[in-house]
């Protein structure tokens, strides 16, 4: 059965210069172990090819839990000189939580 | 010495709301606010607008924050720290004296300075963005090191009831007061990385409290117009409880406080700021009572020894136009108009951008999962060096009215001047900071 992360977890994102940060945080702790196995970073990247330029790096924060995916290249050059609509790239976490993660 | 004070976050942006901090001061039993006031590009901002006044530079808002708090932050005894003064700290200094002797209400001010760092640039240094000297992104405009605690903590030494400081890390306006009051060692890092967790959850104060956070029928969060902000219990073990003003919007809870926690941080065992490199990998957070959080396990390393630098650059202007196209084929007659700007603006601009606003304007994508939208709105922006040229690009848009698609309306155009922001770091000795007291 394919799901969207956004059934499972929420996520917010933040900017630093060019760079992109991506919390996801599971509603249920017991769906963390399942988001660890399959959101990996090279799942985040090829999700979101067309907005992540650079490399994904993931971190595990089990404790939480959550993961957080920091993302080079994301921000069309960053908030300051980018000519996209959302600079900061605010909106962005809604655009992880569409992936369909399952078969 | 105290064995618990209350700190309170008041406003986690320079456009910030204005009651919450007033409702925290009033009804918060505070022992210090925060009001972080101050972004990336907003101090270079600033510095052009003391360039052509010396006696602006501080915050817009400064004025209306302190004319609506000063009155209850004496009456309740709560003393005020602030980064409000953005490139000009003695001049919101002056001012917040004016403001209170016109209200009548003694006050002593502190303001901190020694974050502008211009003078001690060559230009020459390497932008950490773009591997380049930093005189290569355009003409500079202003440079500002973060300053922490320690260029604050002489300011807490005085009676000041305000202190107003440029830029500094936005964790240490909370750290500072923690090791002020509690005596604590800027040397224990683990102690000091404890408070920057604190500082990191409030510092951008409703985001904390269910700003934000919600999304309806998934993480729903009452009475949102009247959001309350955060306030901080933190005891002399660095142990924290969140809370905020009962009867205010607005929801606390662990998962408000996870967003947070992880809210623009990279790497979460190596949060770097003046005071620490913080690691948040150990923290845990729990629910002790309804919009009560405990926070505890922050950890950090000793202090970099440098520090970062934030510059401010000329980067020319960006002109905007948007039209719209709804009903019947919205986004076939969209796209047509712009490739028609396209064809006409290509050659005049290296880098112009056309977005289909209701489609795939902010997230570039929109996954093949949607179907058409009913309206859609073009926009179409354009990077250029003369607000001439910017202008084209709205012109542009205005005059699909007559030759472009069936149906357009509601243009719009816009010039923005852009600053751009690159950084370096500084040896942390090369910035000194000095505390300047004011009465009023």
């Amino acid at each position: 059965m394919k799901r969207k992360l956004y059934d499972l977890a929420h996520s917010r994102a933040g900017d630093k210069g060019n760079t992109l940060t991506l919390s996801l945080i599971p509603y249920r702790a017991e769906d963390y172990e399942l988001l660890r196995t399959l959101v990996t970073a090279d799942v985040v990247k090829n999700h979101m090819r067309d907005i992540i330029a650079g490399d994904v790096i993931r971190y595990e924060l089990p404790n939480l839990p959550a993961l957080q995916f920091v993302c080079q290249q994301a921000l069309t050059g960053g908030v300051t000189t980018s000519l996209t609509m959302d600079t900061h790239g605010k909106s962005l976490s809604y655009a992880l939580l569409e992936m369909e993660i399952g078969d | 010495m105290k064995e618990r004070i209350r700190i309170g976050c008041g406003a986690g942006f320079s456009g910030d709301r204005l009651e919450p901090a007033v409702m925290l001061v009033q009804q918060g039993q505070l022992d210090y606010l925060v009001l972080e006031c101050l972004a990336e590009r907003t101090i270079a901002l600033a510095q052009k607008r003391k360039r052509q006044d010396p006696t602006k530079g501080y915050d817009p808002l400064l004025e209306r924050r302190i004319e609506s708090l000063l009155p209850h932050l004496l009456a309740n005894n709560v003393r005020l720290i602030t980064n409000m003064g953005a490139a000009n700290p003695l001049a919101a200094a002056e001012k917040i004296c004016g403001i209170a002797r016109r209200l009548n209400l003694p006050i002593t001010v502190a303001a901190v300075t020694g974050d502008d760092v211009f003078d001690q640039l060559s230009g020459d240094e390497t932008a950490l963005e773009t591997g380049k000297p930093l005189t290569d992104s355009g003409p500079l405009i202003s440079a500002n090191a973060y300053l922490g605690s320690d260029a604050i903590l002489p300011a807490l030494a005085t009676s000041a009831s305000i202190i107003i400081t440029g830029r500094v890390a936005d964790p240490s306006l909370f750290v500072s007061p923690l090791v002020h009051e509690f005596g604590w060692s800027l040397d224990e890092a683990d102690q000091i990385g404890q408070g920057t967790v604190i500082g990191h959850l409030l510092e951008c104060a409703g985001q904390l409290t269910g700003g934000y956070f919600a999304d309806p029928g998934r993480k729903n969060v009452p009475d949102m117009a009247h959001l309350g902000h955060p306030f901080a219990d933190v005891s002399r073990d660095g142990a924290a409880v969140f809370g905020k003003v009962a009867g205010t919007g607005g929801h606390l809870s662990v998962a408000t406080a996870k967003e947070q926690l992880l809210y623009e941080v990279m790497d979460p065992s190596r949060y770097i700021t003046p005071d620490v490199i913080a690691d948040f990998t150990q923290v845990r957070l729990t629910e002790s009572g309804p919009n009560q959080v405990s926070a505890s396990g922050g950890r950090g390393q000793t202090r970099p020894d440098t520090l970062k630098v934030s510059i401010g650059y000329e980067a020319g202007y960006i002109g905007e136009g948007e039209i719209s196209y709804a009903g019947s084929n919205a986004l076939g007659r969209a796209q047509l108009a712009g490739s028609i700007i396209q064809e006409r603006l290509q050659e005049r601009f290296t880098d112009l951008r056309i977005d289909y606003i209701g489609s795939t304007s902010v997230h570039r994508t929109n996954f093949g999962n949607y179907p058409d939208p009913y309206e859609i709105r073009l926009r179409v922006a354009g990077k250029a060096t003369t607000a001439q040229q910017a202008a084209l690009v709205g012109e542009e848009v205005e005059a699909l009215y007559t030759n472009g698609p069936a149906g357009g309306g509601g243009a719009r155009k816009y010039i923005h001047e852009v600053v751009g922001i690159v950084s370096t770091l500084l040896p942390r000795l090369k910035a000194t900071s000095h505390v300047t007291v004011l009465h009023a």
